[in-house]
């Protein structure tokens, strides 16, 4: 419970984020304001502030401000910490919960088929789906985005730039269909001996009719769990490609993009990668438990019956 | 010759699973049977003898490794799923266990209108939503349940009353031939005899016949009116219920029958056989029965006895029948 209400809070702040950040800081969280300055306390303050060495070389973001502009300081291009994170995590957020929902989407498409199908289609989509899990998660998904962030795509009339949110959506969402659909295979092969499934070729309803109707139903409880945990492997996935620059692309944000942000900083201003690295371990440990939730409340209720 | 075209015919069916190392399993081996028009054919055996796997194989739910199949007169052997569809309708299956038969996620109206809903009206028409609220009525009343049923879950019934949704579900789109695989083992005697008679008054109503797949020869007494006994994947005796159950001709019949415990005080202990049934993997050459037969001899061993005709009606494969 407690899980699923810090969800809602992160969520909510970060999706709110264009209607109350600017208002807040003041500032764009897009644009380098490396030489600006902001009043705080009466005093003009610089934003970039010489290092406090001995020969004061160097330039650092300022620190926490403990004022709603600047709240957690700056990043190295001299913009609001907090603003970013909320705008960040927007897209983080957003990013996950599509690569998921498009992951679970093709993952219960492909296990239903494999699953319910069996012979050639499903040694087929299996075997395909051992290829892609046999490549390393992170390094397929790397690999894909090279490919893709380096050009133009073009799809029919559409064309995809490299600063779409959709490549890194697509990327995670594709990688990780095998990690769902194996499971899902697994059930609908249970399944398929069931013997209202018998009962239902025996009465000559199609096969097409006995996936969507009596099949996908018996699913859900898995789908329903699955979703949350695909979203928390989504969201890490999104969040090392963006550090390595594969993902959201500058100037937007993501929390990934501003922990690599925060690495050049890690020695001078530590929040600028621990901040949304806490966020980040937040939103998957609270997805993990709301999955968990579900799964006991869903079994229960079919342990009841 | 006024006889009559078998709804069904069963000719040298077998169905042979394979196994690991080049072993294969023989569950059924060699079936030949006609089942006529209005009769209710009553198929025992002891379990594992392969007698679901025939009743599926009927139905060609289960694909059959040689034979053929004649559903009124027609090959169906080797039809595709989908070629074999528009048949579906006229044959239908009653499943012995009657909670995992119905999917529990969709309420009984919904489970008994699927078949309805997929094949058209005699007419070649597609069903209305009014005919076929009328029909899953008629189907409640038939089948003795109040049409409230229609909105509720599966769960909400008991093993009886469920059967008689799986009943009312293979009713629905009129078939004229019913397997019901072992329908009443699965519920308690009292509910048994309700489903039992049933049946028999469905028969009667709507005209149909029936393969009746029990282990419970006293089920079978009530409602057959012919029967086939299975040992081992293979019919070793067929014939009149009155005949085959009073008068058995096989020796394996004979322990089948003498087995049903009788309410009589100093009867004679029954002749039981020893030892369990060979395994259909590694079957006794000769007669499938001679390893646990009281009567076997030297011939038994060695040669197996084809089905033949005792008298006209009474078939028994067995070279030494009982008198």
């Amino acid at each position: 419970m407690g899980a699923l209400g810090a969800l809602a809070f992160i969520t909510c702040a970060c999706l709110l984020a264009p209607f109350y950040a600017h208002d807040v800081a003041h500032s764009d969280p897009f644009a380098s304001n490396v030489a600006g300055s902001i009043v705080l306390d009466g005093h003009e303050v610089d934003i970039m502030q010489p290092n406090d060495n001995p020969l004061h070389l160097g330039l650092s973001p300022i620190g926490p401000t403990g004022h709603a502009a600047y709240l957690l300081g700056a990043d190295s291009q001299g913009r609001d910490l907090a603003a970013r994170l909320l705008y960040g995590g927007r897209n983080s957020l957003l990013i996950s919960a599509c690569a998921a929902v498009l992951c679970l989407v093709a993952a219960t498409l492909a296990g239903i088929v494999a699953g319910f199908c069996g012979g050639v289609v499903d040694a087929v989509l299996s075997r395909i789906m051992d290829i892609m899990w046999a490549v390393p998660v992170y390094l397929f998904a790397i690999s894909l985005s090279i490919v893709m962030v380096s050009q133009k795509i073009h799809l029919g009339p559409f064309v995809l730039g490299a600063d779409s949110l959709l490549i890194p959506i697509f990327i995670i969402a594709l990688v990780y269909v095998p990690y769902a659909a194996r499971p899902i295979r697994g059930r609908v092969l249970a399944l398929r001996q069931a013997e209202f499934v018998t009962a239902a070729r025996s009465l000559g309803v199609p096969g097409w009719r006995i996936m969507v109707l009596d099949i996908m139903p018996n699913i859900s409880t898995t789908l329903v769990t699955l979703g949350p945990l695909l979203m928390a492997l989504a969201l890490l996935a999104e969040s090392a490609l963006s550090f390595l620059s594969l993902g959201v692309q500058a100037p937007q944000a993501s929390w990934g993009t501003i922990i690599q942000d925060g690495e050049g900083l890690i020695y001078t201003r530590p929040l600028v990668a621990v901040v949304p690295g806490l966020a980040i371990v937040a939103v998957v440990l609270a997805l993990n438990i709301v999955a968990d939730g579900l799964r006991d409340a869903l079994d229960g209720r079919e342990g009841a019956r | 010759m006024s006889h009559p075209a078998p709804v069904l015919e069963l000719r040298d069916v077998r169905r042979t699973y394979r196994l690991p190392r080049g072993q294969s399993l023989r569950a059924v081996d060699g079936i030949s049977l006609r089942v006529m028009p209005g009769e209710i054919l009553g198929l025992v055996g002891e379990s594992g003898c392969g007698k679901s796997t025939l009743g599926r194989c009927m139905l060609r739910l289960d694909d059959v490794s040689s034979g053929q199949i004649l559903f009124e007169g027609r090959d169906i052997t080797t039809l595709s799923e989908r070629k074999l569809r528009p048949l579906r309708p006229h044959m239908q299956m009653v499943f012995q266990n009657s909670t995992a038969a119905l999917n529990p996620r969709r309420r009984i109206g919904d489970l008994l209108a699927e078949p309805l809903r997929v094949h058209p009206a005699p007419d070649g028409r597609k069903r209305t939503v009014a005919t076929i609220t009328a029909r899953l009525h008629e189907l409640m009343a038939l089948v003795g349940l109040p049409a409230a049923a229609l909105a509720r879950y599966p769960h909400a019934f008991s093993g009886g009353q469920r059967q008689r949704i799986n009943i009312a579900r293979a009713l629905a789109p009129s078939p004229r031939l019913v397997v019901a695989d072992e329908p009443v083992s699965a519920l308690d005697v009292s509910v048994q005899a309700q489903i039992v008679n049933l049946f028999a008054d469905l028969r009667e109503r709507l005209g149909l016949t029936y393969v009746f797949v029990a282990h419970d020869l006293a089920v079978v007494r009530q409602i057959a009116t012919r029967v086939a006994v299975m040992y081992l994947g293979a019919i070793v005796e067929c014939g009149e219920t009155d005949d085959v159950l009073h008068a058995p001709a096989h020796p394996y019949t004979a322990a089948l029958t003498a087995a049903v415990p009788r309410p009589v005080v100093g009867a004679p202990p029954p002749m039981l056989l020893r030892g369990d049934v060979p395994s259909p993997v590694n079957r006794p050459a000769g007669c499938r029965f001679h390893t646990r037969c009281p009567h076997a001899q030297a011939r038994c061993g060695v040669e197996e006895p084809a089905l033949r005709a005792l008298r006209p009606g009474h078939e028994v494969a067995c070279h030494y029948p009982l008198p």
